[in-house]
C-alpha cells in the first residue's frame, strides 16, 4: 500500500514536471534553443500569486489569473528583448543569454522581495483529500493531476486541429519552408514563448502548493528537473514531455522513499544518463530520414 | 501581356562568397521560363532571394509592379508569389492533408475547399494518401506535395527549383506534363532545372546561368539548338 502510495505522489510531482517540461520542449521544437531561463519564470509567477494572494487579498482566482497573464508578458518580453536579436547566432550564444537572462530575473526577484523564505500558501486547498483504504490523495495532488491532463489534452487538441497550431508544428520543422507558406516565424516563436511561460505560471502555483518554499532561486531545481524530463522524454515532443516529466516525480519519491533521500536527485539525473545512452534522443525522440 | 516579374543587377553574398553577380532577366504573365546553369551556378540562391528567404546586397526585384527587395519572405504569399523550394521541404510530420493546408495558409477558409479539388485533380494520388503523414510518401510522391503544396495558395507566379531532381524519367515526364497543364490554366512558371533539355522544350524563354552570372538568353528552341547550349548542358 505505501508503495501505491508513493507512486501517486511520484504521479502528482511528475504532473507538474511535465507542465513544466512543456515549456522547455515547446520553445525547443519551435525556436530551436535551450530557454535556461525557464525555470525563473516560474520564480515570478509564484511571487506574483503570492502577493495578489497574501497581500492584496485578492481570490484565489484571481491571483492565478494574474500570474499567467504577468508570466506570459514576461515570457513575450524576454524572448523579445533578449532572444530575437540572437536569430541565427551559435546556440553558444543564445545559451549564454539564457544563463543570464536567468540570473538577471533572480537579481530582480532579490531586489524586490530580498531573501528571506515567504511560505506560499496552497491556493488549491479548496480540493479535499481522498482516501481508499490506506491510501491517501491530497486535494493538491488530485488538481495537479488533472490540470496536467487537461493542458496535455487542450495542447494536443490545438496542434493538431487549429490553423495556428498546425502552424506551430510546420515551423518547428522547417522554418524556411513555413515561411514561404505566409507563417510568420517571428509571431509563432512569439506565441510559443507565451503559452509556455503562461504553463510556468500555473506549474508555479502547483508546485508550491506542495512545496511552499519561495525564495528567489526557487524555479532553479524544478526547472532543472523538468528540463530533464524534456530531454528524457525526447525535447521537441508533447507526449516526450509528459512521459518524461511523470518518470522523473515518480522516480524522485520512489527513490526517496527507498534509497535515500539525499541521493534521490542523483538517482535521477544517473536515470536520464543512461536513458541518453541507450536512446540519445529520449524516449519519444524523433529520428526522421529525409528522403531523397 | 504584362511583366510579373522583373530583376535588375541583383547582387547576392553569403558572408564573403559573392554567389549572385548582377543577374537580370524577367517573366511576362502567362510564361514558363526557365534558368539553366551547371551545379553552383546560383539558380537556387536566385530563387530564395526573390522569394524572399535571402536578402540582396544590391539590385531590384519587382513583382506585379512594385519592388519587393526587402519584404520578408512570409508576405510573398500574400502578393500571389509562390516557390517550390529545391529539396522538396514537405512537412515531414504532417500528413499530406495538413501539408495542403499549410500551402493554403495565406487563402481565406472559404475558398480552400476549391483549391484543394483542383489540386487533387492535378495529382490524384495525393487525394488517396490525404491522411498519410508525408515523411512516408515516396520521393515522387513528396514531389507532387510539394507542387500541390505551392499550388494551394494560387499563385500569380509559381516558382519551381529543381521539381525533377531524384525522379524516374516517367515520373519527369508527369512532372513536366503538370506543369505546361498549370501553365495553361493561367499560372506563371518560372523553372529551374539540371534536366535542360525538358526545361527548354517546354519553355516560351530560358536563361543561362553560370557562376552567377546570366551568359545567354533566347527563346527555349533557340537555346535547345544552341551550339554552346547543347555541349554544356545537353550532353554534346
Ligand atoms: N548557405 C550557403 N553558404 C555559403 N555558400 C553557399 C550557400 N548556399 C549556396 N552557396 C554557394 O553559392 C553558389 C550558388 O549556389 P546555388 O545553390 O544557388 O547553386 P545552384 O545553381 O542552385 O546549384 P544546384 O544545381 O547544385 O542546385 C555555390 O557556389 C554555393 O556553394
Ligand atoms: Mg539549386
Amino acid at each position: 500500500m505505501a508503495f501505491i502510495q508513493n507512486l501517486i505522489n511520484g504521479i502528482g510531482l511528475g504532473s507538474v514536471y511535465a507542465i513544466i517540461a512543456l515549456g522547455y520542449t515547446m520553445v525547443y521544437g519551435i525556436a530551436k534553443m535551450l530557454n535556461f531561463a525557464h525555470g525563473d519564470i516560474i520564480m515570478i509567477g509564484g511571487y506574483v500569486a503570492f502577493c495578489t494572494y497574501t497581500y492584496l487579498g485578492w481570490p484565489v482566482v484571481a491571483a492565478i489569473v494574474a500570474s499567467i497573464i504577468i508570466c506570459t508578458l514576461l515570457g513575450i518580453t524576454v524572448e523579445f528583448l533578449a532572444y530575437k536579436p540572437l536569430r541565427g547566432a551559435t546556440s553558444l550564444a543564445v545559451l549564454i543569454t539564457a544563463i543570464g537572462v536567468s540570473y538577471f530575473l533572480q537579481n530582480i526577484a532579490l531586489i524586490i522581495w530580498t531573501s528571506n523564505t515567504k511560505s506560499f500558501p496552497n491556493m488549491v486547498s479548496f480540493m479535499p483529500s481522498v482516501s481508499i483504504g490506506d491510501i491517501t490523495i491530497s486535494g493538491t495532488t488530485i488538481i495537479t493531476i488533472f490540470a496536467c491532463i487537461l493542458i496535455m489534452v487542450g495542447l494536443t487538441t490545438f496542434t493538431s486541429k487549429t490553423k495556428l497550431g498546425k502552424a506551430m508544428r510546420a515551423v518547428s520543422e522547417d522554418r524556411g519552408a513555413a515561411e514561404l507558406m505566409g507563417i510568420n516565424v517571428n509571431v509563432t516563436i512569439s506565441l510559443t514563448f507565451a503559452i509556455g511561460s503562461g504553463l510556468a505560471a500555473i506549474a508555479a502555483i502547483l508546485f508550491l502548493s506542495a512545496y511552499p518554499t519561495l525564495i528567489p532561486t526557487t524555479g532553479s531545481m524544478p526547472g532543472i528537473k523538468a528540463f530533464t524530463a524534456a530531454v528524457f522524454g525526447g525535447i521537441g515532443s508533447i507526449p516526450g514531455a509528459l512521459i518524461g516529466g511523470i518518470l522523473l516525480g515518480v522516480i524522485e519519491i520512489l527513490a526517496k522513499a527507498y534509497i535515500s533521500t539525499q541521493l534521490s536527485d542523483a538517482i535521477v539525473f544517473a536515470v536520464l544518463i543512461i536513458v541518453l545512452i541507450f536512446k540519445p534522443t529520449g524516449l519519444l525522440g524523433k529520428k526522421i530520414r529525409e528522403k531523397v | 501581356m504584362g511583366e510579373i516579374l522583373k530583376v535588375s543587377d541583383l547582387h547576392v553574398y553569403y558572408g564573403n562568397i559573392h554567389a549572385i553577380k548582377g543577374v537580370s532577366f524577367n517573366v511576362n504573365e502567362g510564361e514558363i521560363v526557365t534558368l539553366i546553369g551547371a551545379n553552383g551556378a546560383g539558380k537556387t540562391t536566385t530563387m530564395n532571394t526573390i522569394a524572399g528567404l535571402l536578402k540582396p546586397r544590391q539590385g531590384e526585384i519587382e513583382f506585379d509592379g512594385s519592388s519587393i527587395v526587402g519584404v520578408p519572405a512570409h508576405k510573398m504569399v500574400y502578393k500571389g508569389m509562390a516557390l517550390c523550394p529545391e529539396g522538396r521541404r514537405v512537412f515531414l510530420q504532417l500528413s499530406v492533408k495538413e501539408n495542403l493546408d499549410m500551402g493554403a495558409y495565406s487563402r481565406p477558409a472559404a475558398e480552400i475547399e476549391e483549391s484543394l479539388e483542383k489540386v487533387y485533380a492535378h495529382f490524384p494520388r495525393l487525394k488517396e494518401r490525404s491522411k498519410q503523414v508525408a515523411g512516408t510518401l515516396s520521393g515522387g510522391e513528396q514531389q507532387m506535395l510539394a507542387m500541390g503544396r505551392a499550388l494551394m495558395s494560387k499563385p500569380k507566379l509559381l516558382m519551381l527549383d529543381e521539381p525533377s531532381m531524384g525522379l524516374a524519367p516517367i515520373l519527369v515526364e508527369e512532372i513536366f506534363e503538370i506543369i505546361k497543364e498549370l501553365n495553361k490554366a493561367g499560372t506563371t512558371i518560372l523553372l529551374v532545372e539540371q534536366n535542360a533539355r525538358m526545361a527548354l522544350s517546354i519553355a516560351d524563354r530560358g536563361y543561362v546561368i553560370s557562376t552567377g552570372n546570366i551568359s545567354l538568353t533566347g527563346t527555349g528552341q533557340e537555346l535547345l539548338t544552341n551550339d554552346d547550349v547543347r555541349k554544356a548542358y545537353l550532353g554534346g
